[in-house]
């Protein structure tokens, strides 16, 4: 027993999970962003046609299934489960946007962590035998999200340079129990890491110390050479957070600067007036299902780490002067299986 | 971690590497569209002194003609770009209440009428509203007793 987990938080997949599609499908600002070209759609209207933004973040939801099950080319009833989350109270743009859908769910939360959360959950089914095929979807949503989280929208006020913009979109993968890759080959699932920063306007310094003490664990637990990937991506920390993140990891040894990245400034140019970066469920969700995937299948990319990070608040929790509780999660996607070493 | 940093250490670092809002140009940009607005209501006030109304009225008609442009302004999705570039310079002036105000309006209609807007319409107005009738009050009865 225990043979697939490695060390104390890291687990070793036996039969990899392949990552047999992935779309995702963004909003006006991040289709102006430098990875418009890798997104499969861009929305021109923040409302897509609906009557609130939560029930266009639904949309986002429910398009991305049908786009990523069609781009598998499987039938929607060929999808054992179906495990997505997002930022909003209950979940309910996942809720609401797969209750047609008629598959399995299961709801996460793991804040902006979510899609690592998922495709953790997702590869430990087909890897366990419980499933052939599973969908992993998040979703998040500017005007939603500052709905929920800060102000009405039409608010006249500022924002501090460490503070982060929340993506609008959505992302999806579809991992199979067959396939021709990437693979997911290794898990280090996160632990809750509260380094007592209590400013929801930066973000990325309260998640860096997660994804931190992630990364460290993965190379410790796994005794995998530094060096060993070709890119350790981060979900959204932003420009502050990363450059605490390389400090921490450095003065602990793990000298990776040239490969570290980020997914919340990977998606936006500097120009576009994003203050520290972007950040959100759709954040990681889309750059790993838009850009990193065709990275790895067109072999530019052939070993990632991805580790997205959540910021887990509320607003109440933030309103009681509570500091913030924070999460990420390593997926490791590799072009070959690597199976057990 | 091996290396692990106290809560105090980190929070020291962190404000050490975030950087700082650009106090100064925020300031100059408060200071000028703040007197902006004002020179626009004191335009208003003057106008209608000259037409014959007495302070009192024209005082009250330039408040809600200023309330009038808060409002058309947000409504029209540019207070909100206003505020980003002035900050305080429009949120202090009644056109910024006025935008507090209509913003959540806006913003909650998708709840209803009733819990929507009726609700949270006064979301960021209302603590104002509170603790200003509040302070007046506790003033007021101050007031009444120097003069008791």
């Amino acid at each position: 027993m225990h043979i697939k987990k490695v060390g104390k938080q890291t687990s070793q997949l036996q039969n990899p999970p392949s990552i047999n599609a992935s779309a995702s499908i963004v909003g006006p600002k991040e289709g102006k962003g430098p990875l418009a070209d890798y997104f499969d759609q861009t929305v021109d209207d923040e409302f897509w046609g609906e009557k609130s933004w939560e029930k266009a973040e639904s949309k986002f939801m429910r398009e991305v299934l049908g786009k990523t099950v069609a781009k598998a080319s499987i039938a929607i009833n060929a999808v054992d489960f179906i495990i997505a989350g997002d930022l909003l109270n209950q979940c309910i743009a996942a809720n609401f946007g797969i209750r047609d859908s008629n598959i399995p769910f299961f709801g996460v939360f793991g804040a902006c962590s979510t899609i690592g959360e998922a495709m953790s959950l997702g590869a430990f089914l087909i890897d366990g035998g419980f499933a052939c095929n599973v969908v992993c979807l998040t979703s998040s949503h500017f005007c939603s999200a500052e709905k929920q989280f800060r102000f009405p929208l039409e608010l006249g006020s500022q924002r501090p340079p460490t503070a982060q913009w929340t993506v609008t979109g959505a992302g999806g993968v579809l991992l199979g129990a067959e396939g021709n890759g990437p693979y997911v080959t290794r898990i280090t699932t996160g632990k809750i890491v509260d380094m007592g920063i209590k400013d929801q306007n930066n973000m990325g310094a309260a998640m860096a110390p997660a994804a931190a003490d992630t990364i460290f664990a993965h190379f410790e637990d796994t005794g995998l050479p530094h060096d060993y990937y070709d890119m350790v991506v981060t979900g959204d920390l932003g420009m502050v957070g990363s450059r605490i993140l390389d400090d921490l990891l450095s003065s602990n040894g793990i000298r990776i600067g040239s490969i570290l990245n980020d997914c919340g400034l990977m998606i936006f140019d500097k120009k576009q007036d994003v203050h520290a970066g972007g950040s959100g469920c759709g954040c990681s969700a889309t750059v790993l299902a838009g850009f990193l995937l065709d990275r790895l299948r067109k072999g530019k990319l052939n070993r990632i780490l991805f580790v997205p990070t959540g910021a887990l608040l509320s607003p109440t929790s933030v309103q009681q002067g509570e500091s913030i509780p924070c999460i990420a999660h390593a997926v490791a996607i590799e072009n070959t299986r690597g199976g057990i070493q | 971690m091996q290396q692990v940093m106290t809560r105090e250490d980190y929070r020291k670092y962190v404000d050490k590497v975030s950087p700082n809002s650009k106090t100064v140009r925020n300031v100059l940009r408060a200071f000028f569209v703040g007197g902006l607005i004002c020179i626009i209501g004191q335009f208003f006030l003057n106008s209608f002194r000259g037409m014959g109304l007495d302070q009192e009225a024209a005082s009250s008609l330039t408040s809600i003609v200023m309330i009038f442009l808060g409002v058309t302004l947000t409504a029209l999705n540019l207070y909100d770009d206003l505020g980003k570039f002035a900050g305080a310079g429009s949120i202090v002036p009644i056109t910024g209440f006025a935008n507090s105000i209509a913003s959540p309006a806006i913003e909650y209609k998708s709840e209803g009428y009733v819990m929507g807007i009726g609700a949270r319409m006064f979301l960021i107005a209302g603590p104002v509203l509170v603790y200003g009738i509040s302070a007046s009050i506790i003033v007021g009865i101050i007031h009444y007793l120097i003069n008791f």
